[in-house]
C-alpha cells in the first residue's frame, strides 16, 4: 500500500507533496492578500465617511453570506470574460485563459478579507482611546502614531481571531480543486482516479491537512505568547 | 443585466434551492441529535469516552469539508465489504454521501456549541435538581439541556448560516443545489456573472431569513421577556 507513495514514476509521493506545498503556498499568499483587504474593510468600518462605511460593510456581509464556492466559480467564469475583454481592448482576439492560481488566490483572499476585516476591526476597538491620545499629546503625527502606536496594539488583539481565519482559509484552499489548480486536494483527485484507490489518498490528504493546521496552531500559539509578553493578566 | 436570462433561469434555481434547503434540513437535524452525543462524550469523566470525542471533533474540525466529502462519495467504494454490504445502496447515492458528510461536519461543530451550552448552566440548578431527588437523566433532560439550548442558541444560528454555505459543496459530487444549478446555467448560457449574482442574492436572502427566525426565537426562549 505504501509503495503508492513512493517517489518517482511508479508513486504519487512526490505529486502529493508539491500538491501540499501549493496548498501552503496559495492559503499563505490568500491569507496575506486577505489581510490587506481586510485592513481596507476595518478602516472602511471604522470610517466617519458614510460611503466607505457602507462598502465596507457590504464587502463582509456580502463575502461572508455567500459560499465561498460560489465566489470561485464566479471569479472563474466571470474573471476570464472580464479579461478577455479587456485583452480585446488592447487588440488580442480570441479568449485568454486566466491563470488558476492567480483567480484561485483572488477568491480565496476575497473571502479571507471579509473575515479579517471582523477580527482587525474589533482588534483596534479593544486598543484604549488613551493610547492614541496620549500618543497625540506626545506630539507624534498620525501617521507616526498610527504605527508606533496603534499597529502592535491591534496585532496582539487581532492575533486568536487572525488565527482563526487563517485555519478556515488553509480549508478553503482545497476548493481551488474545482478549478484543475494542481494543490492537494487535485492531487489525491488525480491520484486516487489513476490508482483506484480513493480512500487511500484522500485519507492522506486529510492526515496532510491535520499536519497542517495543527503545525500552524502551534505557531500562532508562540506568536501569541510572543506578542503578550509582558502583559499582566488578571488570571 | 440580462432580464430575460434572470427570468429563464429562476425554475431552475429554485429548484436548486429546494435541493439545498433539504440538505440542510436533514443534515441539520441528524447532526443536531449527534451532536448532544458529542457533547456529553466530551464531558464525561471516563477519560477514553472524552478522548474519543475530542478526535472526532479534532478531525472533522481541522480537515476541508471536500476532504470529508470525497473520503465517503468515493472513498467508501474502494472497499469490497462495503460494496457487497446493505449500506450500498445508501453509500452509493451522492445525495445521501452529501448528506452524511454534512451531518458528520455539522455534529463536530454544533457538539462544541452544546457543550459550551451545558458549561455555562450554573451548578447551582443541578444541585437544587439533585436535592429534589432527580437522578442524573432526569436532571439532564429537565434542568441542563433546555438551558444550555437556550444559552447556545446565538452560537447555533451561525452553524446554521455556515451550513448552508456548506451545502454548496454538495455540488462537486454532482448535486444539482443551488451553486450546482447556478454552475450549470453558467456553462450553458456563458452568462456567469449574472447567474451567480442571483444565485448569490437568494444565499443571502436565506441568511436573512434564518438570522431573523433565530433572534425571534431568542426572545421566545428568553423567560424574562416571554
Amino acid at each position: 500500500m505504501l509503495d503508492l507513495l513512493s517517489y518517482g514514476d511508479g508513486g504519487w509521493g512526490d505529486e502529493i507533496l508539491r500538491g501540499a506545498g501549493m496548498t501552503i503556498l496559495v492559503a499563505v499568499t490568500s491569507f496575506l492578500l486577505g489581510i490587506a483587504l481586510g485592513s481596507l474593510g476595518a478602516a472602511g468600518k471604522l470610517a466617519r465617511g458614510r460611503l466607505a462605511r457602507g462598502a465596507a460593510d457590504a464587502y463582509t456581509t456580502i463575502v461572508r453570506g455567500v459560499p465561498a464556492l460560489l465566489i470561485i466559480w464566479l471569479l472563474f467564469f466571470g474573471g476570464s470574460g472580464a479579461v478577455t475583454w479587456v485583452a480585446q481592448l488592447f487588440g488580442f482576439s480570441g479568449r485568454v485563459e486566466v491563470d488558476a492560481f492567480a483567480v484561485g488566490v483572488l477568491a480565496v483572499g476575497t473571502v479571507s478579507g471579509a473575515y479579517s476585516a471582523e477580527v482587525l476591526r474589533g482588534a483596534v476597538l479593544a486598543v484604549p482611546p488613551g493610547q492614541m491620545e496620549a500618543a497625540k499629546a506626545l506630539g507624534m503625527s498620525p501617521f507616526l502614531a498610527f504605527r508606533r502606536v496603534l499597529v502592535p496594539q491591534t496585532l496582539r488583539y487581532a492575533l486568536p481571531g487572525l488565527g482563526n481565519v487563517w485555519q478556515l482559509t488553509l480549508k478553503d484552499t482545497s476548493l481551488i480543486s474545482v478549478a484543475s489548480l494542481a494543490e492537494l486536494m487535485r492531487m489525491s483527485h488525480l491520484a486516487s482516479g489513476a490508482t483506484r484507490q480513493p480512500f487511500f489518498f484522500f485519507a492522506v490528504a486529510a492526515l496532510l491537512y491535520l499536519l497542517m493546521t495543527v503545525g500552524s496552531n502551534a505557531a500562532f500559539r508562540r506568536a501569541e505568547a510572543h506578542a503578550n509578553r509582558g502583559v499582566r493578566r488578571a488570571a | 443585466m440580462n432580464l430575460d436570462l434572470v427570468i429563464d433561469s429562476l425554475p431552475a434555481l429554485m429548484g436548486g434551492l429546494g435541493k439545498t434547503l433539504q440538505l440542510v434540513v436533514l443534515s441539520l437535524l441528524a447532526g443536531f441529535a449527534l451532536a448532544i452525543g458529542v457533547a456529553m462524550m466530551r464531558l464525561s469523566s471516563v477519560r477514553p469516552v472524552a478522548l474519543a470525542a475530542e478526535g472526532y471533533t479534532f478531525f472533522f474540525r481541522s480537515t476541508p469539508l471536500l476532504v470529508q466529502i470525497f473520503l465517503i462519495y468515493y472513498g467508501m467504494g474502494q472497499f469490497e465489504t462495503i460494496r457487497e454490504s446493505m449500506l450500498w445502496p445508501v453509500l452509493r447515492e451522492p445525495y445521501w454521501c452529501a448528506i452524511i458528510a454534512l451531518t458528520l461536519n455539522s455534529a463536530a461543530y454544533t457538539g462544541e456549541i452544546i457543550r459550551g451550552g451545558i458549561q455555562a448552566v450554573p451548578f447551582g440548578q443541578v444541585e437544587a435538581a439533585k436535592a429534589c431527588g432527580m437522578s442524573t437523566a432526569q436532571t439532564y433532560r429537565r434542568i441542563v439541556l433546555p438551558q444550555a439550548f437556550r444559552l447556545a442558541l446565538p452560537a447555533y444560528g451561525n452553524e446554521i448560516i455556515l451550513m448552508v454555505q456548506a451545502s454548496a459543496l454538495a455540488s462537486t459530487i454532482t448535486i444539482m443545489e443551488l451553486t450546482g444549478a447556478a454552475r450549470a446555467i453558467a456553462s450553458r448560457t456563458f452568462q456567469p456573472v449574472e447567474v451567480f449574482v442571483i444565485a448569490g442574492a437568494i444565499y443571502l436572502a436565506l441568511n436573512f431569513l434564518i438570522s431573523r427566525g433565530v433572534r425571534v426565537a431568542e426572545l421566545r426562549l428568553n423567560p424574562a421577556r416571554r
